[in-house]
């Protein structure tokens, strides 16, 4: 089974860690982290990403790069933890 | 025109964990609905009971206005900001996530349960750092009037977040009426009753029902019993 690949961008370690973790619990799911719009680009060409979620510490700016840089749908994620993440990629993937 | 939705209170999404029953108005957890994903910058609004010395480990948030509101019972706070309180029935607690906090909620007695209300507001500035604050309440404030307890506005009644947002408590007798005149354009406000019946728009409203009004610049609330409600107004483009 092809499991959906979800890139995370964010910059707080330990809240990263979390939500891998959550997305990660789906068997049908895959998470990754990237902590900068350079090391996401460099993963995009590694894997074909489904979404890209937005965590803490993305500024406007890199929002917008990101969202240049990526046809898949690029959402916020807000929350750091389960109560919205999976409703939020729900959502992205229509 | 005002434009309305009503949220039945049987409508909302259920979890019991055993140590956790919540009722959920909009999507939180496992519970997915996409027709119910939010009103305006109002993301959530949890209806929490939680057992005697029982609650939520730590566990993180970004970005995102956490509103506590106690309806019985006591609820024992720690964030890694180093707060540590207890909040109680006439207490309202905020948080502004901001770039990240942890925290940790319990029940604060060993037997009894604790009732309380988890609302959660997007933010209109993203990264800001975190903040906690808690407010106790004069609950006499609010009997026969509207009672102000968030505004955007430090310096105003209430605890203050990083949203365009007002909140109010009102506990009516029945019979009364009260008019809400909305405080911003381009807001929309969600009735929550917490007991009793109010009719608002032509629609009667039990207690724990949900209802968004829009697209106007005031409403009435008539008390078909004695009633207490909650009012959030909250921008509807954000």
């Amino acid at each position: 089974m092809q499991k959906l690949e979800i890139l995370v961008v964010g910059k707080h370690p330990e809240i990263m860690k979390i939500i891998l973790r959550l997305i990660n619990n789906k068997p049908e799911w895959s998470g990754n982290a990237a902590f900068s719009v350079d090391e996401a680009v460099e993963l995009s060409g590694k894997i074909n990403f489904n979404v890209v979620l937005l965590g803490a510490g993305v500024d406007e700016e890199e929002s917008n790069l990101l969202k240049a840089n990526f046809k898949v749908p690029v959402v916020q994620h807000y929350g750091g933890g389960s109560g919205l993440l999976y409703a939020e990629i729900y959502q992205a993937l229509g | 025109m005002a434009q309305t939705i009503f949220h039945p209170a049987a409508s909302r999404g259920k979890a019991d964990l055993g140590w956790l029953k919540s009722y959920h108005s909009f999507s939180f957890g496992g519970y997915y609905n996409p027709e119910r994903m939010n009103f305006g910058a109002l993301r959530v609004l949890n209806d929490d009971t939680v057992a005697g010395g029982k609650g939520f480990g730590e566990h993180p948030h970004d970005n995102m206005e956490i509103i506590s509101i106690p309806l019985k019972g006591g609820l024992k706070h720690h964030d890694s900001m180093d707060n540590t309180a207890v909040i109680s029935d006439g207490d309202i607690q905020v948080m502004s996530a901001g770039t990240g906090i942890f925290h940790e909620e319990h029940n604060d007695d060993k037997h009894d349960e604790v009732k309380f209300l988890q609302i959660w507001i997007y933010p209109n500035v993203r990264n800001v750092e975190p903040r906690y604050d808690q407010l106790t309440l004069n609950k006499a404030d609010r009997h026969n009037k509207l009672q102000q307890v968030l505004s955007p506005n430090a310096n105003d009644a209430g605890v203050w977040i990083y949203q365009n947002a007002w909140f109010h408590l009102g506990n009516f007798d029945k019979g009364l009426s009260t008019e809400y005149q909305l405080k911003a354009k381009g807001n929309g406000v969600y009735v929550f009753v917490l007991n009793g019946s109010v009719e608002i728009n032509g629609q009667v409203l039990n207690t724990r029902d949900g209802f968004g009004i829009w697209d106007t610049d005031s409403f009435t609330i008539n008390d078909l019993s004695d009633a207490e409600f909650l009012l959030m107004e909250v921008p509807m483009e954000f």
